[in-house]
């Protein structure tokens, strides 16, 4: 393993991203998560790459779609009322398949809410960031280095299946300072021949467009989209089981949440409590069959989230009900203490989720 | 230690451990001196600063020199209102807590003046080996030479504080020592000490001179 560095969340998307190759960077100041940009700002131009800091985030993401359809890795990112401004660009960027890597260090909300670290954009990641039928692959990171492995796999994701990535992290995992080993493994990008990037007289024009006039036509590149989605569910879902062998409680969190969460888990194990955890790394795709298969053994869910409840209607979906979903939140820019978190599943050892 | 002086500077990178090193030191200076501040002047980084260990400070009697809004939600880089308390009060021993960079030093063309015509001062680079953009001695060098530039005002010396968090063994700061006398070598200013977290202290004492234990103020 090559030798670490002491890094921030922040810092570690940035690094990690010009390992995967991203030579392209657009952005607008947003706290918590300026230091990619001042990061890209700094490393950029000495490696023959592009930092601009662009006039707000809709120029942005823009120009994100210009270096995507050019068939370059290329990302941006924001901070919770940042990316609201991008909703556009992402249903466009997701209209035309083009690949792109766009990272949320989440805080408060709604509206202008606070700098504190938050995961209350989980709904316009997996669901709602923008118009029309579409997903992006969407990743939560729990560690610094997370924060760098994940992001190498969003621009390869992103590239395999002409989709979106979203690293979606909170103001916490941004700002947070651990060793990281960079020693990251990068495939090497696919061929593009889709990209806008010169015909050299030789191939017929290509473009890249969202707009369909003939509605015929929109619905089977709706379909095709969709099945496209569909191997993603397959073939990528990512999570983490800690301590589900023998578990009657289960705690769903990810990010900070679930790091906060560990620790409380540890000290129920010590009072003979038998809870365990699943940790969704994809959030979209969400891992439905691990927790599906739970279902059968658990007797309560409990989420932990710094939202009002969104990850709690997948695990819902995903259990099909068969054991209650119990909330387990702070929001507002307040994170969970592990006090919190074990009290809650105290309380459900107590009225029969568990031994 | 570092106390012949009436103003310290420290800068540093984010993460170098300025801020931890701030407010150990003010805390060993007011053992021998009645008057001791810190004046948080990192308006870069809203998050972690000196603020967070308000109480702490108050308690060893400390004043502390900050922003109103430090810890808030109000994200705005604002000076303290008692900034030239600073250089008007020259019977106080402050140690000043520099942000991170080119664009934190900024704040220092603000009142190197008036330190400069004083002239009783330390100006001290916190660096740390182990992260990304100062690895080596030249790019340490230049981040340097560029918050010289910004803020107006040269260093007089360095404070080795190669750390990896809670991972760092005896065995980094060791080896961090060659890049420490490298960078003092190639700048032309004294390595004054090197700080390590007081686990590491009896360790480290007989092989590096001048080192000083850090009692950590906040692990997450």
């Amino acid at each position: 393993m090559a030798e670490k560095v002491l890094m921030k969340g922040n810092e570690a998307i940035a690094e990690a991203a010009l390992l995967a190759g991203c030579r392209h960077y657009f952005g607008y100041p947003i706290t918590p998560q300026t230091e990619i940009a001042a990061y890209m700002a700094k490393r950029m131009p000495k490696i023959g790459g592009t930092f601009l800091q662009a006039e707000s985030e809709i120029a942005a993401i823009n120009m994100v779609y210009g270096v995507a359809s050019a068939g370059y890795r290329v990302m941006t990112s924001s901070s919770s009322p940042g990316i609201s401004l991008k909703g556009e660009g992402l249903s466009y960027l997701a209209g035309s398949d083009l690949p792109a890597l766009v990272v949320n260090v989440q805080r408060g909300g709604p509206g202008l809410g606070g700098i504190q670290p938050s995961q209350s954009d989980y709904f316009q990641a997996t669901r709602g960031a923008g118009h029309g039928d579409f997903h992006m692959i969407v990743l939560a990171p729990a560690s610094v280095q997370e924060m760098a492995e994940l992001t190498v796999k969003g621009f390869e994701l992103a590239d395999t299946y002409r989709m979106t990535s979203m690293i979606l992290a909170d103001g916490t995992m941004g700002q947070m300072m651990e060793p990281v080993a960079l020693d990251l493994e990068v495939k090497p990008a696919p061929e593009k021949p889709w990209a806008t990037n010169g015909t050299k007289m030789q191939r017929p024009h290509n473009i890249v467009n969202s707009l369909s006039l003939i509605p015929d036509e929109l619905e089977q590149l709706n379909f095709a989209r969709y099945e496209r989605y569909r191997v993603v569910e397959e073939n990528e879902t990512m999570y983490e089981e800690y301590m589900m062998d023998d578990a009657e409680i289960c705690i769903a969190a990810f990010g900070i949440a679930a790091r906060v969460s560990k620790n409380a888990i540890n000290e129920a194990r010590r009072q003979g409590i038998k809870v365990g955890m699943i940790r969704p790394i994809t959030l979209w795709p969400f891992p439905k069959a691990v927790f599906r298969r739970a279902a059968d053994h658990v007797k309560t869910f409990i989420s932990v989230e710094l939202s009002m409840g969104q990850m709690i209607e997948d695990v819902r979906l995903a259990t099909e009900c068969k054991a209650p979903v119990l909330l387990c939140n702070r929001v507002g820019g307040m994170i969970l203490s592990p006090e919190q978190v074990l009290e809650a599943i105290q309380n459900a050892a107590k009225n029969g989720g568990a031994n | 230690m570092i106390e012949n002086k009436r103003i310290l500077l420290l800068c540093g990178h984010y993460g170098s451990g300025k801020t931890n090193i701030a407010v150990n030191l003010a805390k060993a200076w007011k053992q021998k001196y009645p008057n001791v501040a810190i004046a948080d002047l990192d308006i870069v980084n809203p998050y972690y600063r000196t603020k967070d260990s308000i109480d702490d400070l108050q308690d060893a009697g400390i004043r502390l020199i900050c922003s109103e809004y430090a810890n808030s939600n109000v994200d705005i880089p604002a000076l303290p209102q008692d900034l030239y308390a600073i250089t008007d009060d020259r019977s106080m021993r402050v140690i000043l807590d520099i942000g991170g960079d080119d664009r934190g030093a900024l704040v220092l063309g603000r009142i190197a003046p008036a330190i400069l015509a004083e002239n009783d001062y330390e100006m001290l680079m916190v660096i740390n080996r182990f992260r990304p953009l100062t690895r080596d001695a030249e790019s340490t060098i230049e981040v340097m030479r560029e918050i010289e530039q910004a803020g107006g005002i040269r260093f007089t010396g360095l404070i080795n504080n190669s750390n990896l968090g809670r991972e760092t063994t005896a065995a980094d700061v060791l080896g961090s020592m060659a890049y420490a006398n490298e960078t003092a070598q190639k700048s032309g200013l004294p390595l004054v000490m090197t700080t390590v977290e007081e686990a590491l202290y009896s360790e480290l004492k007989e092989p590096i001179p001048n080192l000083f234990a850090l009692h950590l103020q906040k692990k997450l």
